[in-house]
């Protein structure tokens, strides 16, 4: 008599796991909202348009798109999957972010390459500049054998310099 | 008779294009001041005829003669008599002619300054001036001809367009006019293209002179730079200008949410700004120091091959883009011209190459050459990477026969890091010394805005744990902030000290007496601004897409949109109109009334989306209309994007603007008279009379 | 000379020395060249048209359906490639008449290909069920036939003559009698022309 309840209980709580399960499998039952196809299509051009976003392209042809990746996610399938799927029909153009293996590696390569030359290029100019400095005999003796400045030039300096303060 | 006008004044633009470069080129070479003479009068009198061209066409579109194959493409009785103006550059032939008419305004203002102490420069400036201009006008006049008719022919049913009658032809005239692209129907239409070609058009004044002085060897002295500074920054003024009000625009009215898409034509317009912006700093490290002429007169020549080449890929399509115009023939015409430029400017530099060398020396890599020095290599590694991904996609179709795309996400990672150096630099600059700069004055100087932004950036942190990157961003922005401000603040006390004024009038005279320094300053307060508004726009935007039933409310934030419905009707410029009424709350309060609309132009078949927009400083809610059920408008399907800080960068722009005006506004004394030469060094007389 | 004189300007020979080296110069102008290079031919990309003549470029297509064809297999056969979308409204002006003829025609050997660019599945099968096309239609995987083929948009009709070389492009909808007086000429050649 007193196992009934305890039957009954498992019964129940079975029950609510077999539910809680089926619908945790679905992901709730919105997915997938038109944020998650955005989310999705954000990464991927339109194949058609120049230089267009998908999530923001307006024609029939990116609309269908859109429904097909709401359909693919529907099934179940992973953002990733998505992506290759489209990769595979309708080429590499269709990325928005250039890949990193192949050739395309190079569009991130060669801005790094230019970056360090550059700034060995600066380090190196600099250096030099510094060295013609020290090897210049000192800065005083050449300033005091400079021919002095003529008169009226002088005034000149001393008003523009009042001027400029 | 009206176009036939118009064209006959391009012929002669066109002839004296020609005249004045030979006469220019031969004159200087052969010593002939009187031939140099007659060339600069030709060069003045391009301007007038050009007028004349453009008022034409203008008179014609206005006037809706469809019998023009140019005023049928790009004009339509639907458009208003705004609209129909500013179609004078809404199709490939009329904004070539509009190009060269605004290169010529500024040839002609070359053509009436004081000559006086480059005399010996006038010869080749004219030279290398009209040679552009003659191949702008050549090609308007023969390949891409705005006043070229249509013609029917009644045996092959054809309808062909030519500037003459071709066998068979009888004059025809459309009924109605295609109208202008509907995108382009906008206000922002009379601001963008204008400011932009003004930009552009205006580097071929300080290239000139550049090349001209490489030609007759006086590249080594700096009267050249003198002479185009002024140029530079009024060219640079304009191109900046062009950019923000292309963002604005491409905000309004693509739908996309954003301003800045790193399209290829956008990134054309990029390249030329960022090399003149670093051109407009290091030109100061010449002035001061004598130092750097190679690297300023690559700077200026790269600049104006960057106009032209972003000119080339935008007319020819050969960058695939949103932009692009129609296909033409232009095509190996403009490939041509380029290549002779940039291949004619490399071998004059390389030639010249050891007048250009000057007094190189450093004192301490921390000094205000120093940074400017990294300022620059940043500025050409930011153009390279823009560069690289514009033309990359081109190179790997060649390479591998695959088509890519460089994206947002390319630029976005390899520039910013780039720009955020910039930023840093631009912040302390202004405390770092001539030749040497001592650590700790350094350190004193900046431990209040240090210390300040910290606190700033601790504050933001504990408020937006969720983005560590945007924390970083908002303490570089506040630190350069407090710096800029620190500068201001500097110079109010020494003067308040010194002079004695109250604080406002010290200011005032402050920026009055220094307006180059101060003026910049203010410059680079509104990039700051505009900084914020790319802070906001990478980091905190948001979206959501949502269909709603009358009545239903989509949320975003702590914003709700709620529907309320939706509308049919017919609209001016032949456009079928629909629009939503929705009601936007911020949490329980109604803060605006939304009618974001879908407008499709019947007769080309395209709809665009006009957005609703809710602005206030701290971000745009920014309504679409995506979608809605043909019968019944029982739901409707809006997009909704948050977007903060968005109003600083309109904001910033603005005050850039003022800041190149308060820069660039001559004062009584103008520049060639302001010599600083202070250099005992150099032996020559300092310049009284000359330059 | 120079020792007489307290020298106020630094030693020539410190600044001689060249920068970047001599590989600067030709390197530059190379790298120049490449640049022009690259442009022109992006240049005649862009204004070749599509391909009109020689062989025709091979490839495999396979149908909704799941069938397969290879175009040089179809050697000694007139063959039309139709290049379409679903979401294509010129392409809709023309599919009825393309199926029209493709039945009259397929007696005679004539073969109707149908490429399907850049299109979603449910899309395509809905447009076929429309015009009810009973010639092969398959999707374009990663665009490598329109790339071979060089199109513009969609639709565009290329003619294969029974000797596989190209015969020609129709770019736009077909309207009668375009196809038929096209098919009528290719199927009078001679094979081994």
């Amino acid at each position: 008599m007193d196992r009934k309840p305890l039957l009954v209980a498992a019964w129940l709580l079975a029950a609510v796991l077999i539910v809680a399960a089926a619908s945790a499998q679905e992901g709730g039952e919105d997915y997938p909202t038109d944020d998650d196809v955005n989310r999705v299509a954000k990464n991927l051009y339109c194949p058609v348009c120049p230089n267009t976003p998908l999530d923001v392209c307006e024609t029939k042809a990116c609309e269908d798109w859109r429904a097909q990746i709401r359909d693919q996610l529907a099934a179940g399938w992973t953002e990733e999957r998505v992506i290759a799927y489209f990769v595979e029909q309708y080429g590499e153009r269709v990325l928005a972010e250039p890949r990193r293996k192949g050739f395309t590696s190079l569009v991130w390569i060669l801005p790094l390459i230019a970056i360090s030359l550059g700034l060995t290029g600066l380090g190196r100019v600099m250096r030099d500049w510094r060295r013609t400095r020290r090897s210049d005999k000192a800065p005083d003796e050449t300033l005091k054998s400079s021919p002095a400045l003529p008169p009226d030039v002088l005034d000149r300096i001393e008003r523009e310099l009042k001027e400029i303060s | 008779m009206l176009a036939e006008i118009g064209w006959f004044a391009l012929v002669m633009a066109f002839g004296l294009s020609v005249y004045a470069t030979l006469g220019g080129a031969w004159g200087g070479a052969r010593g002939r001041p009187a031939l140099v003479a007659s060339a600069r009068n030709a060069c003045l009198l391009v301007f007038p005829f050009l007028t004349i061209s453009v008022g034409a066409l203008v008179y014609s579109l206005l006037r809706l003669d469809f019998s023009l194959a140019y005023v049928a493409d790009v004009s339509s009785r639907a458009m208003s008599n705004f609209l129909r103006v500013t179609a004078l550059w809404g199709g490939q032939q009329g904004s070539l002619l509009f190009w060269a008419w605004l290169m010529s305004a500024y040839l002609a203002a070359v053509m009436l300054r004081r000559w006086d102490g480059d005399r010996d420069q006038l010869p080749y400036v004219i030279a290398v001036a009209t040679l552009t201009m003659a191949f702008f006008v050549g090609v308007v006049l023969f390949i891409s001809n705005p006043f070229a008719r249509l013609w029917h022919n009644p045996m092959t049913q054809e309808i062909v367009s030519a500037v003459f009658r071709p066998a068979g032809g009888m004059p025809y005239a459309a009924q109605d006019g295609g109208g202008l692209n509907p995108l382009l129907r906008h206000f922002g239409m009379i601001g963008h293209p204008p400011t932009t070609y003004l930009g552009f058009t205006g580097f071929v004044v300080p290239y000139a002179f550049g090349i001209a002085a490489l030609l007759t060897g006086k590249a080594g002295d700096d009267a050249w730079i003198r002479s185009t500074r002024r140029w530079t920054l009024f060219a640079w003024a304009f191109l900046s200008l062009g950019l923000i009000l292309g963002g604005r625009w491409a905000y309004d009215v693509l739908g996309w949410g954003g301003f800045w898409g790193w399209d290829p034509v956008e990134n054309a317009m990029l390249m030329p700004w960022l090399t003149a912006t670093a051109f407009l700093h290091s030109v100061m490290i010449q002035e001061r120091r004598g130092m750097l002429k190679i690297w300023n007169l690559i700077l200026i020549v790269l600049t104006y091959a960057l106009a032209l080449f972003g000119t080339f890929i935008t007319r020819t399509g050969v960058v695939g883009s949103v932009h692009a115009f129609a296909r033409s023939a232009l095509g190996p015409a403009f490939f041509v011209f380029i290549g002779v430029t940039f291949l004619g400017s490399m071998g004059v530099l390389f030639r010249r190459w050891k007048d250009l060398r000057g007094e190189h020396e450093l004192e301490s890599a921390v000094s205000r050459e120093g940074v400017f020095l990294l300022q620059n290599l940043l500025f050409l590694a930011i153009t390279f990477a823009v560069f690289w991904g514009t033309v990359f996609p081109l190179l790997s179709e060649l390479a591998t026969g695959t088509k890519i795309t460089v994206g947002p996400p390319y630029f976005k990672q390899v520039t910013g890091p780039l720009f955020a150096g910039l930023l840093f630099l631009m912040g302390f600059a202004p405390l770092i010394a001539w030749r040497k700069q001592g650590l700790r004055t350094l350190g004193k100087a900046a431990v209040v805005p240090v210390l300040g932004s910290l606190a700033v950036a601790a504050i933001w942190g504990w408020a937006h744990r969720m983005h560590p990157a945007s924390i970083f961003a908002l303490w570089m922005v506040s630190l350069v902030l407090l710096l800029v401000l620190y500068e201001f603040w500097k110079g109010i006390q020494a003067r308040v000290r010194s002079h004695g004024e109250p604080p406002w009038t010290a200011a005032l005279r402050l920026v009055g007496r220094n307006r180059r320094r101060y003026g910049g300053y203010v410059v680079h307060l509104g990039v700051l601004m505009i900084a914020l508004g790319f802070v906001g726009d990478t980091y905190f935007k948001q979206e959501t897409q949502g269909t709603l039933a009358a009545g239903e409310r989509l949320t975003i934030g702590e914003y709700s949109l709620e529907f309320q419905d939706l509308q049919s009707y017919p609209g001016s410029d032949g456009r079928e109109i629909v629009e939503a009424s929705a009601r936007l709350y911020r949490g329980d309060k109604q803060v605006a009334d939304l009618h974001p609309r879908r407008d499709f132009f019947v007769v080309q078949e395209q709809p665009v989306t006009v957005p609703a927009v809710y602005s206030t400083f701290e971000q745009d809610v920014y309504v679409l209309l995506v979608g809605w059920e043909p019968i019944g408008f029982q739901s409707t399907t809006f997009k909704i994007y948050l977007n903060p800080l968005i109003n600083w960068a309109w904001l910033g722009g603005g005050v850039l603007i003022v800041g190149v005006l308060i820069a660039g506004w001559p004062t009584r004394a103008t520049a060639s008279e302001l010599t600083y030469q202070l250099r005992p060094r150099l032996a020559r007389t300092p310049a009284v009379g000359g330059g | 000379m120079a020792d007489s004189i307290p020298s106020a300007t630094p030693r020539p020979e410190a600044m001689d020395r060249p920068v970047l080296g001599t590989l600067a110069r030709p390197l530059a102008y190379v790298l120049m060249l490449g640049l022009l290079g690259l442009l022109a031919w992006g240049l005649a990309q862009v204004n070749a048209g599509p391909h009109q003549a020689g062989l025709a470029p091979d490839f495999t297509l396979t149908g909704y359906d799941g069938r397969t064809v290879t175009l040089s297999e179809l050697r000694g056969q007139v063959v039309v490639v139709n290049f379409w979308a679903s979401w294509c409204p010129p392409c809709r002006e023309e599919a009825a008449y393309l199926e029209r003829t493709w039945r009259r025609y397929q007696a005679q050997g004539v073969v109707f290909l149908g490429v399907d660019w850049v299109d979603t599945q449910k899309e395509a099968l809905a447009y076929i069920d429309e015009f009810d096309i009973t010639y092969l239609n398959g999707p374009d995987i990663g665009t490598r036939i329109a790339q071979a083929y060089r199109i513009r948009g969609v639709p565009e009709t290329f003619f294969v003559a029974k000797n596989g070389e190209l015969r020609g492009v129709h770019i736009g909808p077909l309207s009668p009698p375009q196809l038929d007086d096209k098919i009528e000429g290719l199927l009078a050649e001679d094979p081994d022309a």
